[in-house]
């Protein structure tokens, strides 16, 4: 046990938190505090979410209209992909860099404190904001979550909302984005080099860029949407000399590194995850670092191959359809060093580590349909068909979700203090890998056989498969619910936590005692914890 | 060694250079408007010139050595609630150039209405030739109780309607949109 320079830990009792609820949380400075609002909201989004995702599975589950108006059910895809997007996924990200990443640098806290209560405090306004849209006339947005003018315009009252609410979610990503840079570039502790940082804060420093590159365009596209419907400007409006494709382009632009926005820090988690349970160091550390890097900037160049179809030069489709497949080089050198990092390790099963390793599996296959889509030929084929649908929830479901339950499951017990209920754990991990595999796995068959996506009712062929899909849907959710359930009892007790947590772990957070104190590294750790800590590589 | 050192001021320089990459990102944005205008005229992506080759008039693609002859029919699907007739019956064209005939339609259904014309070719092989710039069956139309309209069609018949033909049927049958007021 390690517990020899951590001053605060020293003495517990004196870790000035704030006292009463709302001085506590309202107000914080802490990062872990923040960390854990950020959590928690981003729980609430995936249930919130994932409750429009079963309405539409539950439509679905039949051909014909039985529970939902066609309207209604277009609302609940756009703002299921809204949600989950911006309210799970990203916040959850942003809490996991918030907890971690000053205990993983030796930082005592992130570098712009008060901004990064105000980061968060914009997110459940956004959010207000955009889930109020189901309750004003017009109905909530449904042109789709890209939306696509001219479509979009034909929004009722909830095109402004939806617009600020995602003007709102950018500033809060933004402003997370800076302070996670600015903490990595300034607050690593003497002799935390670049290149003995975590691949975590590595990935997490690559999407910080990105984010700060892509969401400024994305509220641009946004206000161009606003200003062409209520001030009279043509940027989409043929009429007036506009271009409706112009938004495609400019919506992937941002898209497409909004997609690595959604998964590099996944791949920081699970290369913490892997090493940690094969008992042996990452293998290939400089490449993994080198390989992110790459992706992120292929990210941008990309973009396109998401519109294949709206009619571009032939070079075009193939400098696009090049480009991504590119991507799969770097991807690939990252998932054979994972797989060689468990290659002649003493490889154990924790909770944790089932879920990096379905990651490892189920990433790849929505790596591979991801290579099929990129294949433009083809692509006019699958092109807004469930093929997509299947593609896009491998790769953002069994991927991104994934490594973050993987990554609480890795790192709960520091934030505790106290070991979860295994064999529960265990259970939702079995639960979600099997259901998750009948609901999106089968969504392939019915893409290839030529099901569009966004469609209330289909054709009775397609009915057998979408059963099967909405069966596996309804217990992949019910299934969640074990999530929170375990994370409450955790909190409130269990067996007592040691400092490494899992017997070979390795890194600074675990030089730390569990639970981290409040106010951890408040003196620099010591070039031998260093040394210690970063041991992995 | 404390690492309370670390004054928000320490960090001012690089907040501001990443402010100032957010803007350019923002400006970005912004500037794939003009970006993209440049893009298509260098790759003739979206040229409108190509793409409006045929539908230029008064050029050399009209063919003022052949004629062709159209018919205008106007139908209803039930008698007694519109008056809708081809103001123009017949007309005779060179493929290229750009015409325009119009219809009447009067509402008498007695109330307002919404109305929308389907558009019918005959020989219906042909319809790829014959090319609608502007008509009033793109939408749907809204009439007052009583209120009667011309309807104007532009059109033209693309030169490279195959030799065979020299006459043909446009008809439009002009229905009553149900109900909803949208359409």
């Amino acid at each position: 046990m390690a517990t020899t320079e951590h001053g605060a830990a020293a003495h517990d009792d004196h870790d000035h938190k704030p006292h009463g609820f709302w001085n506590r949380w309202l107000t914080t400075t802490n990062h872990k505090d923040i960390g854990t609002l950020y959590l928690v909201f981003s729980c609430i989004m995936f249930f919130i979410g994932g409750s429009f995702a079963m309405l539409i599975r539950l439509e679905l589950f039949k051909p014909g209209l039985q529970f939902l108006d066609p309207a209604l059910f277009n609302t609940m895809t756009t703002m299921h992909a809204l949600v989950m997007i911006f309210g799970a996924i990203m916040p959850a990200f942003v809490g996991l860099a918030n907890w971690m990443i000053p205990m993983q640098i030796g930082a005592p806290d992130m570098a712009l404190p008060r901004m990064n209560n105000f980061s968060f405090w914009i997110l459940p306004f956004a959010f207000t904001l955009l889930l109020s849209t189901l309750f004003v006339p017009g109905g909530g947005p449904a042109g789709g979550w890209t939306m696509y003018p001219p479509l979009v315009l034909q929004t009722g009252s909830a095109l402004p909302l939806m617009i600020f609410a995602i003007h709102l979610m950018g500033a809060s990503s933004i402003l997370g984005a800076i302070n996670v840079i600015v903490t990595i570039m300034n607050m690593r502790a003497p002799g935390m080099t670049l290149l003995r940082m975590p691949l975590f804060v590595w990935t997490w420093l690559i999407t910080a860029y990105l984010l700060i590159a892509a969401m400024p365009v994305l509220a641009g596209a946004v206000t161009m949407l606003l200003t062409d419907h209520f001030f009279g400007t043509s940027f989409f409006n043929a009429a007036g000399g506009g271009d409706p494709v112009m938004f495609q382009h400019i919506f992937w632009f941002f898209g497409h590194p909004e997609v690595y926005i959604m998964i590099l820090p996944a791949f920081g988690i699970v290369s913490e995850i892997i090493p940690t349970f094969s008992g042996k160091p990452l293998f290939g550390y400089d490449a993994m670092v080198y390989a992110t890097a790459s992706i992120a900037f292929l990210s941008f160049i990309v973009w396109a191959h998401h519109m294949f179809t709206v009619g571009m030069p032939l070079s075009s489709e193939l400098f696009f359809m090049l480009s991504t497949m590119l991507i799969a080089i770097p991807t690939g050198v990252k998932v054979f060093n994972w797989a060689t990092t468990m290659w002649r390790g003493s490889v154990s099963f924790e909770p944790p580590m089932l879920w990096a390793l379905a990651f490892l599996f189920m990433f790849s296959i929505g790596g591979f349909s991801g290579l099929m889509l990129a294949i433009a030929p083809a692509d006019f084929q699958y092109q807004d068909t469930y093929f997509v649908v299947a593609h896009f929830h491998y790769v953002l479901v069994t991927g991104a979700i994934f490594a973050i339950m993987g990554a609480v499951y890795y790192w709960l017990p520091k934030w505790t203090g106290h070991m979860y209920n295994m064999s529960l754990a265990k259970w939702h991990f079995w639960l979600s890998t099997i259901f998750v595999n009948v609901l999106f796995f089968p969504q392939h068959f019915l893409g290839l056989a030529g099901m569009p996506r966004r469609v209330p009712d289909y054709a009775v062929q397609f009915t057998d498969w979408n059963m099967v899909s909405s069966i596996g849907g309804f217990g992949f959710g019910l299934s969640q619910f074990l999530f929170p359930y375990l994370i409450w009892q955790c909190a409130h007790g269990g067996a007592k936590a040691t400092s490494k947590v899992w017997d070979t772990s390795i890194g600074l957070e675990w030089e730390l005692p569990s639970p981290a104190p409040y106010h951890s590294w408040v003196e620099a750790p010591s070039m031998a914890t260093i040394e210690h800590g970063v041991a992995s590589h | 060694m404390s690492n309370q050192g670390d004054t928000p001021g320490q960090h001012r320089g690089l907040v501001l250079k990443l402010t100032l990459f957010v803007a350019g990102s923002f400006a970005f944005g912004f500037a794939l408007v003009p970006l993209y205008d440049v893009l298509c005229s260098i790759t003739g992506l979206g040229n409108q010139k190509s793409l409006s080759r045929a539908y230029a008039q008064g050029t050399d693609a009209i063919d003022q050595n052949r004629v062709v002859t159209i018919d205008f029919i106007a139908n209803l699907p039930s008698v007694g609630n519109w008056e809708f007739r081809p103001i123009t019956k017949s007309i005779q064209v060179h493929p290229g150039q750009l015409y325009e005939a119009d219809f009447f339609a009067h509402n008498l259904t007695g109330h307002d209405t919404i109305a929308q014309a389907v558009p019918d070719i005959v020989p219906s092989k042909i319809a790829a030739w014959f090319h609608k710039t502007e008509c009033f069956c793109f939408s749907p139309q809204s009439f007052k109780r009583d209120e009667q309209r011309v309807l104007p069609v532009r059109f033209f018949v693309d030169p490279e309607l195959p030799g065979y033909v020299g006459h043909l049927t446009l008809a439009y049958t002009f229905y009553d949109v149900p109900s909803s007021p949208t359409g």
